[in-house]
């Protein structure tokens, strides 16, 4: 986004720069501390370049939340902890987006494809009466092999739209969700506590994880730190979980197929003329991205403590594309980085924006609508911005 | 040609933060002069028209120095559309047409002949209805001033290039008031007969009086159009001549400022010869889209240097990227005398074979990506190099050690200008995108290249470097070349052999000192005497 200047000014003058910078050196020698001054200044600028005027506003928004919230004396402990865990439950939705943005499928706004099929892994899980570790591994043991079928078929379906991936991918989600409305419905699960209590068929619209695999992760070695009389708790497990995922395909971005993958989304037919297989590579994206969605919606579950069915998915992808794209991914390239950047800006405002300001506004009804108000225009605000550069170079 | 000057610049000086990029530029234009404007890309043609057109990025970096002076007058041109007002024309590069409109509609775009309705006369002349009759008169003169024969009611999209061009000139000269014409590399995009065809449609526009002023890379057009030549180097006027007066190898060498020598080549071991040929092509068609092959045979020579040239259209480039997977192909290809399967790139990476595209930005290259990871990418994909070892070759890493020190031997021994390998190829000037393409093929180490037009669109300069790399692979490494170009010069520069295609066949293959003639003849495919050279 910042780049186009630099385009505009780096042209074939690297040279000129050259001469300048080493210009620039020989002043600060002569100069002391103007010259460190201005060493410091050029840092300061390099790091605003990378780091990119919309998530330096949303950073100061956050900055001047967390200060509201210092001045209004709130549990800042909590809140600070409360956003741990949000972007901990939330990165592995995240993280889904990359392999579609590398591959050149854009944002995956058929998330709800993977994510159906993380829940039917939980659910049946849950129906096998299985706790703890074992529960939250075979459920995602489970969804593994859907998720691969169902990214494939996702895939297959995306071949053939090629273009309008991301338009064909936000009914496929909506659709998707409605179908299995149906299934959730008749699924042959006979354990009381997740069918409705009348009429002996048909999954509850949210599932209790508590005797099952809930906040397993959350508190697997977490601590609390506490700073003067506020707590924060740290659920380790979680994080650790997603710094996981955040390494394995860091990797993956680095091993021949993910190369493979980032010259097929950058220019298919550089990708051609290298011998590597488009089609093949679109759909590794595709079933990636539906796998990380099945395994984060687990991970998220168990965070959140509820299996939520039904109509519940129909818009979780819309946060993780809100996320990824504040930590400044485009629609055609997506860096771990970023990934995690954005998750915690996204999460974190998320978080922190509700509580501050119903405290702000002593606790009166407008506040809860009005940071409910602020989290639409941050969530859709970005994804629009986005869409709008589509095709920009 | 009269003897006052329709256009005059006088001491145009500009700088940008501080760097001057033109310095007491003087330049006048009479009118019906072809005035030639030549330089290396960054001498500081394209400011030159900016400041001619009042571009705002002139104007946003703190304005020029100097005067301007249309028809005796001292003028101020704040705005394209102030230029546009006083006359002065440009026939862009790049088209400026509206795909879905009819010629006429595009050519008379915002100066619509309009009528007077009902409704207009109520709501004014947004309203009024359009007079297409006379907007077709003017559309069809126009054209016929280009002796351009076109249905003027045809449909934009449906025309081929060289025919856009047209129509944007035709628009420009349909202006009543025009004096002063730009065209911008216009020939660029065209093939050689669009081209020559386009020569003389500038020469009848001069003719009526209007000034041209002629931006281009290819000299022998200058030679053949201009009647002065003005040669730009490093923002600073080097020589203005009279045609007359110039000669081709000396507008290159006042524009490059070093003397261009047409060194002999240097010697071989062993000359190649058909008793050890490298590749044998027979019967090959190549689905293209315009540039089919049909029914090809070829025998290339273990380290030669072939060339391949022809008319456009006729298939020349097709040859390469039907051998190399990158278009639907049928045929038998040997190499070696093993078959090379075709429509398969890796196949054919793997063969050792290696293609320097023609489409440069399209397919030579990820222009988002550092320059080690374009130079890289195609030989880790086929060849498996520059990964860590490990039991899955499809989920081996990288080395970026090796990658780097690869990428930083590739920019010195190439000579890419750049600020290191992890500048962004997009941000490279044309001639050093196409060096990083080079290093893309090199680091495969192939014992056959094909290189695709790998001159178009750089600086004299610059096609000389690649010029002299193509040899020197050649000669050091023991590399077979087939070289694909539309300049004939540049493949008589180098190649040992030069093949000729026409409407999909090889009529003849010529050594590269036979005469303009015997090429003439054979690429207009009137070769009686169909030669092969020993």
């Amino acid at each position: 986004m910042s780049n186009t200047k630099l385009n505009a000014n780096g042209n074939g003058n690297g040279s000129d720069l050259d001469n300048n910078r080493t210009q620039a050196q020989v002043q600060a020698q002569a100069q002391g501390a103007a010259g460190f001054l201005q060493k410091v200044g050029a840092a300061v600028s390099e790091f605003m370049k990378w780091y990119g005027v919309p998530r330096l506003i949303i950073t100061c928004f956050l900055l001047v939340l967390i200060i509201l919230a210092i001045i209004y004396k709130m549990d800042l402990g909590s809140l600070l902890g409360d956003s741990l865990t949000r972007v901990g439950m939330n990165g592995l939705l995240v993280l889904a987006m990359v392999p579609t943005i590398t591959c050149g499928v854009g944002l995956n706004f058929g998330l709800p494809v993977g994510i159906i099929c993380g829940l039917v892994g939980g659910v049946f899980s849950m129906s096998m009466d299985l706790t703890g570790f074992t529960g939250f591994f075979v459920a995602i043991a489970l969804a593994l092999p859907l998720s691969v079928i169902a990214g494939w078929l996702y895939g297959k379906l995306l071949e053939k739209v090629a273009g309008q991936e991301m338009m064909v991918g936000t009914y496929v989600g909506f659709s998707i969700v409605a179908g299995m409305a149906i299934f959730w419905l008749t699924a042959p699960i006979k354990n009381p506590s997740m069918i409705f209590a009348i009429g002996g068929q048909g999954l509850r619209y949210t599932l209790t994880l508590q005797d099952y695999f809930g906040g397993i992760l959350n508190n697997f070695l977490a601590f609390d730190i506490v700073i003067g009389k506020f707590t924060m708790n740290v659920p380790t497990g979680l994080l650790l979980f997603f710094g996981l995922f955040c390494v394995l395909l860091y990797l993956f971005f680095r091993s021949r197929t993910g190369l493979a993958m980032l010259a097929v989304g950058s220019n298919p037919q550089y990708a051609a003329s290298s011998g590597v297989n488009i089609r093949r590579m679109r759909y590794t994206g595709v079933i990636m991205s539906t796998v990380l969605g099945a395994i984060g919606i687990l991970v998220y579950a168990q965070s959140y403590g509820f299996l939520q069915l039904y109509n519940a998915p129909l818009y979780m992808a819309f946060p993780a594309i809100a996320a990824i794209l504040i930590g400044g991914a485009t629609l055609r390239k997506a860096t771990i980085s970023q990934v995690i950047i954005g998750s915690v800006l996204f999460f974190t405002l998320l978080t922190t924006a509700l509580p501050v300001v119903q405290t702000v506004l002593d606790g009166s009804e407008v506040g809860g609508g009005i940071s409910e108000i602020a989290r639409m225009i941050i969530q859709n605000g970005t994804i629009l911005y986005a869409l709008t550069r589509v095709g920009r170079r | 040609m009269s003897d006052s000057f329709v256009l005059e610049l006088k001491g145009i000086t500009k700088a940008y933060f501080g760097t001057t990029v033109l310095k007491d530029v003087n330049l006048s234009v009479r009118p019906g002069e072809i005035h030639a404007l030549v330089g290396e890309n960054g001498a500081g043609k394209s400011t030159l028209m900016n400041i001619l057109f009042g571009m705002p990025v002139i104007h946003e970096t703190g304005g020029f120095e100097g005067e301007l002076i249309l028809d005796g007058e001292n003028v101020k041109i704040d705005s394209p559309r102030r230029a546009m007002e006083l006359g002065i024309g440009m026939v862009h590069q790049e088209f400026m047409l509206l795909p879905g409109f009819t010629i006429t509609e595009n050519i008379k775009l915002n100066r619509e002949i309009t009528r007077k309705n009902v409704v207009s006369r109520v709501l004014g002349p947004k309203m009024e209805t359009l007079n297409m009759p006379a907007m077709r008169r003017d559309a069809r003169a126009a054209l016929e001033k280009l002796s351009l024969t076109v249905d003027e009611l045809a449909m934009m999209s449906g025309l081929p290039v060289g025919y856009k061009q047209f129509v944007e000139i035709a628009r420009e000269i349909d202006k009543k008031n025009i004096k002063l014409l730009v065209f911008d590399e216009p020939t660029a995009v065209l093939t050689e007969s669009e081209a020559e065809y386009l020569l003389t449609a500038m020469r009848r526009l001069a003719a009526e009086g209007i000034a041209i002023l002629f931006i281009t890379h290819r000299l022998d057009e200058v030679m053949s159009v201009s009647n002065n030549i003005t040669i730009l180097r490093d923002g600073e006027i080097v020589a203005r001549i009279p045609r007359e007066e110039a000669k081709l190898e000396r507008i290159a060498e006042l524009m490059v400022g070093r003397k261009i020598e047409r060194a002999e080549l240097p010697p071989r071991s062993v000359e190649p010869s058909d008793n050890d040929l490298a590749i044998t092509i027979s019967q090959l068609r190549v689905e293209m889209p315009g540039e089919r092959v049909k029914g090809l045979d070829l025998k290339v020579r273990k380290g030669e240097i072939l060339g391949i040239g022809g008319l456009a259209g006729h298939g020349k480039v097709g040859v390469a990227n039907g051998v190399m997977g990158m278009y639907p192909a049928m045929g038998k290809v040997e190499k070696d005398g093993v078959e090379v399967p075709l429509n398969n790139s890796k196949a054919a990476l793997q063969s050792g074979m290696a293609f320097v595209s023609e489409d440069r930005r399209g397919v030579g290259l990820l222009l988002d990506e550092s320059i080690e990871m374009n130079i890289v990418l195609t030989s880790m994909q086929a060849q498996n190099k520059f990964l860590y070892k490990g039991p899955l070759n499809a989920l081996r890493l990288q080395n970026g050690k090796k990658i780097r020190a690869h990428a930083l031997k590739m920019i010195k021994d190439l000579d890419i200008r750049c600020t290191g390998p992890t500048q962004l190829v997009r941000r490279l000037s044309g001639g050093n995108q196409q060096k990083v393409c080079l290093a893309r093929a090199f680091s495969l180490e192939p014992k056959i290249l094909w290189v695709s037009e790998p001159t178009r669109g750089i600086d004299v300069g610059a096609k000389q470097l690649v010029l002299d790399l193509l040899v020197e692979f050649n000669r050091t490494h023991g590399m077979t070349v087939i070289m694909t170009s539309s300049e004939l010069a540049e493949l008589r520069k180098i190649c040992d052999r030069i093949a000729i295609v026409y409407e999909g066949k090889v009529v003849g293959i010529l050594p590269p000192d036979a005469s303009d003639v015997e090429y003439g003849l054979m690429m207009a495919g009137k070769a009686g005497n169909v030669k092969e050279v020993g």
